[in-house]
């Protein structure tokens, strides 16, 4: 089709509610999210919808953000810590449709950051939520397959099977096997799965002030992590969790504390690294 | 032994349509006393076992377990979390067959010590420390501790369930057959190797056997059962020397005749 599409007085397409989830759909998810807020870390069934986007997408993130955002929120969108990618550029241009709100680059400009693989480098405070796309929500999933035995380990806090995988991981190689979607402890009660982020950005998450949500469209599963709660890596007190990042400088602005990306740089096996938070890599550039 | 029971039964009915597998059932077992339940197959010895460890609702009865506190627990009111907490602190289970009882895709020491890390043991060297010795108690090489038991003998497997089930150092065990699918050569080294370690841990153990010599060898008390119903029990020697029940003089002569 040519015609651009029309604009509705707000500022939003005509014929799609704001964020374009009808208003009942909001509501559960709202209600979904607050069960999760008050019970941190433990995953909240909820009526995922279809959304124009298919599974692997973010559709749960997609429905986290569409329910908690409003006009005056600025949105960041970044997968894998760029904001440039296709999937990223797509969500946001999503949003700024069906919901008219500014979008931004900046992490520090953004009041909701949805997010795929990442957390920003740039801390974030009080006030900003961040909304993980999420593929599989259950962390111990590897472990044991019937779902109905994950819940009851959930309930009773029986998590002596995460730990057996640990010890098998350094029994066998030396170290724990994890680089990405690395277990957590919420709150000292619930194992919960960080989604595909690197093990480097786990402690990100701890005592974060910023609202952390997580939505799984698939396995239609919500949680959350409320502000300034505390997540801890599972460990060994004598094998204690590190965040692995290569060591080497980001070619462009030269950090070596970020999480970098290897990019391959020609055919004949030249690569390089750069930090894979496009906007913290741009301001370090700009402020120099 | 103490003056409280561990263990406590009483009225226990449970039904499979026309069968009665247990029909008025009473029980009791004290701290690091060893009870055989003995009896042909079929005559309820398992659902015994079952309904005693929580594990089957009984259609009328209690049972009652007092727990390392002293506290006295219901165990089919108490509820599934409860259960679950008891079944990984003071409760052990040796399976007959080691495959119901053992991770078999996880190591030796993976195994051991899963319970250990269950009730929050968060020391690797701590954690392979113990393994290593619980190896060593039940002659299993500890340098085979990264293997897979699945690569184990039948007689390794088993002595590797008894290393996980008592390196937490359970107060009651419930053991159902746990030398049945053994040669009996193999038998014979095991049921050492188990008295030893009742003995040595003073543990308490609810035995279920057909196999007199096993309970003879084990067994303090026994409890003989017959088509649900106990018919007759008693100190173990005094059973099976001078039994007083018809059924149990045939289970005894039969032995004999063998
Ligand atoms: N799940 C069940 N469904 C139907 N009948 C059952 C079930 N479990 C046990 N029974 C019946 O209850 C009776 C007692 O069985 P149980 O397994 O307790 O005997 P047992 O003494 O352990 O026998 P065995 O020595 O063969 O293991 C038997 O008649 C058995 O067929
Ligand atoms: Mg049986």
């Amino acid at each position: 089709m040519s015609a651009a599409p029309e604009v509705a007085s707000g500022g939003t397409l005509a014929g799609y509610n704001f964020a374009y989830l009808d208003e009942d759909t909001k509501r559960m998810i709202r209600r979904a999210l607050l069960k999760a807020v008050a019970v941190p870390g433990h995953q909240v069934p909820f009526g995922s919808r279809e959304m124009p986007l298919p599974y692997g997408w973010g559709t749960g993130g997609i429905q986290v953000t569409a329910s908690v955002i409003g006009p005056d929120d600025t949105l960041k969108v970044i997968d894998q810590g760029a904001d440039d990618t296709t999937n990223a550029v797509s969500i946001r241009r999503f949003f700024a449709r069906v919901a008219g709100v500014a979008t931004t680059e900046r992490t520090a400009d953004a009041t909701v950051i949805q997010t795929r693989h990442r957390i920003p480098e740039t801390p974030l405070r009080e006030g900003q939520i961040l909304v993980y796309q999420v593929p599989m929500p259950e962390p111990l999933f590897r472990l044991e397959p019937r779902v109905a035995e994950t819940r009851r380990l959930h309930a009773l806090g029986d998590y002596g099977l995460m730990h057996v995988k640990l010890y098998e991981d350094i029994a066998r190689r030396g170290e724990v096997e994890i680089s990405y979607n690395y277990p957590v402890m919420v709150n000292g009660r619930y194992l919960m799965s960080p989604s595909p982020i690197p093990a480097f950005d786990n402690p990100k998450m701890d005592r974060m002030p910023a609202l952390q949500l997580f939505g799984a469209g698939r396995e239609k599963r919500i949680y959350a992590v409320p502000p300034y709660t505390s997540v801890r890596s599972l460990d060994f007190e004598d094998h204690p969790f590190r965040p692995g990042r290569a060591d080497a400088s980001c070619a462009l602005c030269g950090s070596r504390e970020t999480y970098l990306d290897e990019v391959v740089t020609d055919d004949r096996g030249g690569r390089r690294f750069l930090c894979s938070d496009t906007d913290y890599c741009a301001e370090r550039r700009a402020d120099r | 032994m103490s003056d409280a029971p561990i263990l406590e039964a009483s009225g226990l009915h449970l039904r499979f349509g026309s069968v009665a597998a247990l029909d008025e059932v009473a029980l009791r077992v004290w701290p690091g006393e060893v009870v055989a339940i003995l009896g042909e197959s079929g005559s309820g010895k398992t659902s015994l076992l079952r309904v005693l460890s929580g594990t089957v609702a009984p259609d009328a009865g209690e049972v009652f377990y007092r727990d390392a506190a002293g506290v006295l627990v219901p165990v089919h009111v108490a509820g599934e979390a409860a259960l679950r907490r008891l079944a990984r602190t003071e409760w052990g289970f040796v399976h007959q067959n080691p495959r119901d009882g053992l991770r078999l895709g996880v190591s030796a020491g993976g195994n051991v010590g899963e319970r250990l890390m269950a009730v929050g043991a968060r020391h690797y060297g701590g954690i392979r420390a113990a393994a290593a010795e619980w190896l060593r108690r039940v002659e299993i090489d500890p340098a085979r501790m990264d293997d897979l038991p699945r690569d184990f003998s039948g007689g390794m497997q088993q002595r590797l369930q008894i290393a996980r089930t008592l390196v937490t150092r359970p107060r009651l065990v419930f053991m159902d057959e746990p030398t049945g699918g053994l040669d009996v050569s193999v038998q014979a080294r095991l049921l050492d190797l188990i008295r030893a370690l009742v003995a040595d841990l003073g543990l308490a153990v609810l035995l279920v056997t057909h196999d007199i010599a096993v309970a003879r060898l084990l067994a303090h008390r026994l409890v003989v059962m017959r088509r649900g119903r106990v018919v007759e029990h008693g100190l173990t020697d005094r059973v099976l020397d001078d039994p007083q029940h018809e059924y149990t003089q045939l289970l005894v002569s039969s032995v004999l005749a063998a």
